[in-house]
């Protein structure tokens, strides 16, 4: 496929990784943000190419592994009404709650359906007029574009039994977050391309600039990361703190406006809870009061529902970067990705299961 | 889950730019693609795509830097070697 094969091409990869040993001389703690990026890098072994002084912190960007229990509550709690016919993507099905999961509402007869898109769930409500079609609307910045064009599209359509059970969360506020804390180690970012490419890089010109960090975005396939690496490497050896753009052919300094413009329209920034991490801030998006007709929580009535989750599992700690798998003594025993623990086991994207799959630990 | 994929757009229904799409072939499978993010989009262009809508068009020119990247760096050794062996 064109644009991917010709970025996993072993010999540029290799003349890649030579120039990052070459560049290198202190040792660097340098943090991939995004699942994908985790995912590409433990699947195709990048880090073993890497010399010992770079270390690769995994980041908390996967939307299924930081989506706080509560939510997941909720959407047990709707799906499990008789009317409804909830559509969520895949790796959300298999998330624990507090007692079970999406699949098990389905085994005991709830109208759970995976979709590919919003869009798939705004048709499946256009055919079921009788029925509440509920989008489980989780993700970072990438997927807020194609949720608020299916409220739009909704909206326009007079479809009104379509709601969101919004979740959504911002990536530079958790990389305040990060840096802010205490036993941060993070030195460098890779930032995350398609958040990149749908809101633009300026939002983290000040982040580098507070935190005097280098902030590279970057893409996802093996020669996109190793080049954003070299370039996060050297401004590390030089001393630089600036954002720089490796993913060219997808990102620009301003974004998509036109996908920007729909998120403004539908969406307003609001303080959200990670898995993980608590509450941050001004760190995710909930409905406007224009648009709260669409929201599943206000339906439903569940907006006030709240857990707590009680487990062993250490994903906060994995989402932050400050543990990895194998310091997990669930891992790979009493947490796979069949029976996960918690969320980091769950996605693809989740550095548990990324670690498990490709048998690292 | 910001898994984006590239795929090059074969055909156009235009139409209200809120449900402007287009048939866009992902390496022999063909799916329907929302364009109303990328009003610009004209078939042939690769764009990449996520939960159903195109978040943007590859660049072409910008798509080959890595590799123009890498040449330089090959000539800047190539010449390094020879300052040495000199």
């Amino acid at each position: 496929m064109k644009y991917i094969d010709e970025y996993r091409d072993a010999d540029p990869v290799q003349r890649i990784a030579q120039a990052i040993r070459r560049s290198v001389q202190n040792p660097w703690n340098i943090m991939e943000v995004c699942g994908g990026q985790t995912h590409s890098i433990v699947r195709f072994a990048l880090d073993t190419l890497l010399p010992s002084e770079i270390t690769l912190v995994h980041g908390p960007g996967c939307p299924v592994c930081v989506t706080p229990v509560e939510c997941i509550e909720k959407a047990i709690e709707i799906a499990s009404v008789q009317e409804v016919i909830f559509c969520s993507f895949g790796d959300m099905l298999r998330v624990p709650g507090i007692s079970n999961d999406l699949l098990s509402v389905k085994a005991s007869g709830g109208d759970v359906r995976m979709v590919y898109s919003p869009l798939d769930a705004l048709r499946i409500a256009a055919e079921n007029p009788g029925r509440e079609v509920v989008f489980f609307a989780v993700g970072f910045e990438t997927t807020a574009p194609a949720n608020a064009m299916a409220v739009l599209q909704a909206h326009r359509q007079g479809i009104g039994n379509f709601t969101l059970l919004v979740s959504h969360v911002l990536v530079p506020p958790a990389m305040e977050a990060i840096l802010s804390a205490e036993e941060n180690t993070v030195q460098g970012f890779l930032a995350a391309g398609h958040v990149c490419t749908v809101m633009g890089y300026e939002e983290y010109e000040p982040i580098a600039r507070k935190h005097r960090v280098p902030v590279v975005v970057t893409g996802f396939e093996p020669l996109d990361i190793l080049q954003g690496i070299h370039m996060c490497v050297r401004q590390l050896e030089e001393g630089r703190f600036e954002v720089e753009n490796q993913y060219t052919r997808s990102v620009r300094r301003e974004g998509n406006p036109h996908a920007r413009n729909a998120i403004e329209e539908v969406f307003r920034i609001v303080d959200r809870k990670w898995r993980g991490f608590g509450a941050i801030p001004r760190s995710g998006l909930g409905l406007r009061e224009k648009y709260s007709s669409y929201d599943a929580e206000d339906r439903f009535g569940v907006a006030r529902l709240e857990a707590e989750e009680d487990s062993e599992c250490i994903s906060g700690s994995i989402l932050q970067g400050t543990r990895k798998p194998h310091a997990c003594p669930a891992f790979g025993t009493r947490c796979t990705p069949e029976h996960p623990l918690g969320a980091t086991m769950v996605s693809s994207e989740g550095t548990c299961a990324a670690y498990y799959r490709y048998r690292r630990a | 889950m910001c898994l984006a994929v590239p795929g090059k757009i074969v055909s156009i229904e235009d139409s209200d730019p809120l449900f402007r799409s287009g048939k866009v072939d992902f390496a022999g499978i063909v799916k329907q693609v929302s364009l109303a993010c990328v009003p610009e989009a004209k078939s042939g262009d690769y764009i990449l795509v996520h939960a159903g809508f195109a978040i943007s068009i590859i660049d072409e020119a910008q798509a080959s830097e890595v590799f123009q990247f890498l040449q330089k760096m090959d000539e800047a050794q190539d010449h390094h070697k020879a300052d040495v062996q000199k």
